[in-house]
């Protein structure tokens, strides 16, 4: 075994797995931290997505023995208080089915309102194209993140 | 539209005071009719006591007002932990914003707990409205007493009881140790709320654990996790229904992290204990991470011989002849057929489909030698079939196995089985520790319970005033072959269509039609097939509207009025066959007149390239009917720009926000699996393995407008988890055909070239 110190929502985390344990089961078993959820294994639903140094990579394509010190962000670590403009919207508009799929839905959401803070109907499908919905929410998903975008812009504003 | 979170002081002020640990969620309907949302913390899960008033095993009422209400069916994103909770609430006469929500286990109870066929909301709502009353009126009494006033005087609203002529009130919690000593009322003395008076059904509410799920909380049955809990894989036969001879053991159990390896003997029965082989770690990917080092020697049974184009060939072959069974005969097809001023002649063939949910299949389970007993975790749709598959394969009493039922990462059928709790009830025991089994998305897809591919060989005549005076269906479908008990104690080998793999003689047009043939021709496999959201009516909808499309343009005729015609003027159409159902044909008149109105059908005329095409269906006591407009680029490229949903499902929508979110869902779900999936079978193996090769429609793809309508009618309130679902694909297929002149028959559609010049 290799001790691994990984850095989680803000905290060093030790963890005692082999190095080409996917960052996923790390956070899921050894953490405790199951809000990343496990979809495909293979990059292809989104479902696990996390942030890495602020940029939203796929928790299930990461070997823990690859990371280093980079910064990890789960859904569990995105705002203290769930206030997040995207966790907002998502209760605001009952955006979740199953709800399965929505902690990697608000995670890319959350990289794309970074790069764009207004963005286009067309820059939502494209930044999202990569998160699968099985009962197919993408009808609120996209007005979830509109409207965390108005809610950022007013907090701004506040600001 | 504008949408404002509340920051107003007062109004935090005011949630603060109702606010404990824990976190849900108040909605509220905004006059402009937009879902209002107050971010909350929820009342603490009040802690049950003898000094509760508990009318019933749904409702709990604390000392302190407290209002605890037992979510019985699974959740599996249909949204039934809010809006039964919402019926009960509403009769009851509390705010939503008092009612803490708790997920009930597996308990008889409760009384059926199987969440399937869009059955949750019909059978228990008029009970749960009964059920809601019946506390109420032991709370108006209970006042009543204590003012000693005639109970006819006083009224109850927001958890309180009133007395107008006094002016006073006494809140519920204050009412629970004079509510809890009086006797349950019987039923004729309990007044039903008048549905006029309403204040939370119709409404739009938010999920119960949206703000747990938005957080990432712990939910979901792969979200269990207990103390000194081992980590399970579980590897079956590539060949559906084949077994494991030998494997290596002993290097498996050398891996880092394994704790066990072991085969499992498992039964013949295709949709239970499968056989297997076992292994255990002390992590997931330990687990995941052995088994890439599996090597097994299989014996793939005679399941080794299915392949895809042998099934074609054979249904190839079986069209040349009779069917083997006749599910409906009347008339003369052939003589109709042979004096008809047109006919029609195509075959429809569609795929082997998985479900698909986004949470691969899994379960927790924990057997204890001391005592026998069986604890389990379950994802599950069917938490009672569960466990009775449990306790026949392990011999386990029903009584010492308790069974959790978690939240489920999607359903769509697929958890109506039953094959992943009894793998990990077998590991389970095996390991005397609590283990969590976790499929990987190549087990979920590879070994579903499948929706059964099919094929459909149909004639169709219509006269000379464009009616349809015939029609003719051979379906060639895909069957197991069972043992079947015996009314005199023997079991008989039988041929068993698939679940939704077997077609009704009532199965829409028949029972029209007056001179009309339905046969099936049961293909045998040893692939296991179960239920898939609107069973049977997912692709039969497809099927027959778009043929009935195609007798409508053979006619000249336009598809909405050839299809008003074609539903007759008789209202109520009893059921003929053993699986028939009555049809009310005019309910399916007005939602079809209406989506023709919605939509503007006929109105404005389509350039080439664009299109309009309409379908309906009645399945799962609902009736739908639905319009949808395409474009379809040059190169073939579709673009669905419009859909427009009526659907008549009963007297009272019980949460607006949930039934548009099933509508939306549906439309795109129809849309998804008309498009995409499809699974090819190779030497008995499924050939697609994860997502990658077996591709669901994302964002991009989703449709411009999703329009939902509900016909609010006199009739019960009925499910609607999938009555939405069926029509959407022919409606898009019949506007393809609109726009392009090209005809949709073999799916997936992403096969096809749609391209136009």
């Amino acid at each position: 075994m290799s001790k691994y110190t990984l850095q989680v929502n803000g905290r060093a985390h030790a963890v005692d797995v082999e190095a080409d344990t996917p960052l996923l089961w790390a956070l899921r078993d050894t953490l405790g931290l199951v809000g990343t959820k496990y979809g495909c294994g293979v990059g292809a639903c989104g479902a696990c997505t996390v942030h890495v140094d602020g940029q939203p990579a796929r928790a299930c394509q990461l070997p823990v023995g690859s990371i280093g010190k980079r910064r990890i962000t789960t859904i569990e670590g995105l705002d203290a208080r769930a206030m997040h403009p995207l966790q907002q919207a998502w209760v605001e508009l009952d955006v979740p089915q199953c709800g399965y799929c929505q902690a990697g839905q608000i995670m890319t959401a959350c990289a794309l309102l970074k790069q764009h803070p207004r963005p286009t109907d067309a820059q939502i499908d494209d930044a999202m194209a990569g998160n699968l919905c099985r009962c197919a929410t993408y009808v609120r998903i996209r007005a979830g993140i509109h409207r965390a975008a108005e809610i950022g812009a007013g907090d701004k504003e506040k600001a | 539209m504008k949408r404002v979170v509340p920051t107003s002081p007062a109004r935090r002020r005011f949630l603060g005071r109702t606010a404990g640990a824990g976190a849900a969620l108040l909605l509220g309907v905004r006059p402009d009719g937009a879902i209002a949302a107050l971010p909350r913390t929820a009342p603490p899960a009040p802690t049950a006591s003898d000094a509760d008033f508990v009318p019933n095993v749904f409702i709990r009422i604390g000392p302190d007002g407290g209002v605890t209400l037992v979510s019985k069916q699974p959740e599996i994103g249909q949204g039934i932990k809010t809006s039964l909770p919402m019926v009960l609430a509403e009769a009851l006469e509390v705010d939503w914003a008092s009612v803490h929500v708790v997920q009930g286990d597996l308990n008889p109870a409760y009384g059926p707990q199987g969440a399937g066929g869009s059955t949750s909301t019909p059978t228990n709502y008029d009970n749960f409205l009964r059920l809601g009353a019946t506390a109420r009126t032991m709370l108006v009494q209970a006042a009543a007493q204590t003012w000693n006033v005639p109970a006819a005087e006083c009224r109850a609203a927001h958890g309180a009881v009133m007395h107008g002529a006094s002016g006073r009130t006494l809140a519920y919690g204050a009412l629970v140790p004079a509510a809890a000593a009086l006797p349950v009322p019987a039923a004729k003395d309990v007044v039903l709320k008048d549905p006029a008076a309403y204040r939370l059904l119709g409404t739009r509410v938010g999920g119960v654990d949206n703000s747990l799920l938005i957080a990432g909380q712990p939910l979901f049955g792969i979200d269990t996790r207990l103390p000194g809990m081992l980590y399970a894989t579980y590897v079956k036969c590539p060949v559906l229904g084949g077994r494991p001879v030998e494997a290596n053991l002993a290097a498996i159990r050398a891996m880092p992290g394994v704790k066990a390896a072991f085969i499992v003997e498992g039964t013949e029965n295709l949709n239970g204990l499968r056989p297997g082989v076992a292994i255990v770690a002390d992590s997931t990917w330990n687990a995941f991470r052995a088994r890439k080092k599996l090597a097994v020697t299989w014996d793939e049974g005679d399941g080794a011989r299915h392949s895809w184009a042998g099934f074609v060939a054979q249904a190839q072959a079986a069209r040349a002849q009779s069917g083997a069974a006749t599910m409906r005969e009347d008339g003369d097809v052939d003589a109709a057929l042979a004096g008809a001023a047109r006919t029609v002649e195509a075959q429809y063939v569609y795929p082997f489909i998985s479900h698909a949910s986004m949470e691969p299949q899994n379960c927790t389970a924990w057997f204890k030698p001391a005592d026998g007993t069986l604890e389990v975790w379950a994802p599950t749709q069917n938490p009672g079939a569960g466990q009775a598959l449990v306790a026949s394969t392990f011999n386990i009493p029903k009584d010492k196995i308790t069974l959790h039922i978690t939240r489920s990462g999607g359903g769509f059928g697929r958890r109506l089985s039953s094959d992943f709790i009894v793998e990990a009830a077998a590991i389970a025991q095996k390991v005397k520790a609590p283990v969590k089994l976790t499929w990987t998305r190549e087990d979920d897809l590879q070994h579903d319970h499948f929706r059964a591919g099919g094929f459909h060989f149909l004639r169709g005549g219509v006269d000379a005033q464009g009616k349809v005076v015939a029609w003719h269906d051979h379906f060639v479908t895909f069957a197991n072959r069972v043992e079947k008990k015996e009314s005199d104690g023997g079991t008989a080998s039988v041929l068993q269509p698939g679940s939704g793999a077997n077609l009704s003689g009532d199965e829409f047009p028949g029972r029209w039609v007056p001179n009309c043939l339905i046969e099936q021709t049961p293909l045998e496999c040893r692939i296991p097939m179960g239920p898939w959201r609107a069973p049977g009516s997912n692709v039969f909808a497809w099927v027959f509207h778009s043929f009935i499309d195609e007798l409508a343009h053979a006619a000249g005729r336009d598809p909405v009025a050839f299809r008003l015609d074609l539903l007759g003027s008789s209202d109520m159409v009893a059921g003929t066959g053993e699986r028939g159902v009555p049809y009310n044909a005019a309910r399916m008149r007005n939602v079809l007149k209406a989506v023709a109105e919605k939509s503007g059908w006929g109105k404005r005329p389509f350039a080439r390239g664009r299109g309009a095409g309409v379908a309906f269906h009645f399945s799962h006591r609902g009736y739908v009917a639905e319009v949808a407009e395409v474009t379809v680029s040059k190169e073939g490229r579709l673009r669905v720009d419009r859909v427009v949903v009526v659907a008549d499902i009963g007297a009272q929508i019980v949460n607006l926000s949930g039934a548009e979110n099933q509508v939306q869902g549906s439309v795109i779900d129809g849309l998804s699996t008309l498009m995409y999936p499809a699974l090819d079978v190779d030497k008995g193996r499924i050939v697609q393995s994860n997502f990658h090769d077996y591709p669901l429609l994302r964002m991009p793809d989703t449709p411009t407008k999703i329009e939902a309508h509900f016909l609010k009618t006199d009739y019960p309130v009925t499910g609607l988890g999938e009555p939405v679902l069926p029509p959407l694909a022919p409606a898009v297929c019949n506007a393809i055909f609109a726009a392009t002149g090209q005809r949709v028959r073999e799916l997936p559609l992403a096969k096809a070239d749609l391209s136009w010049s």
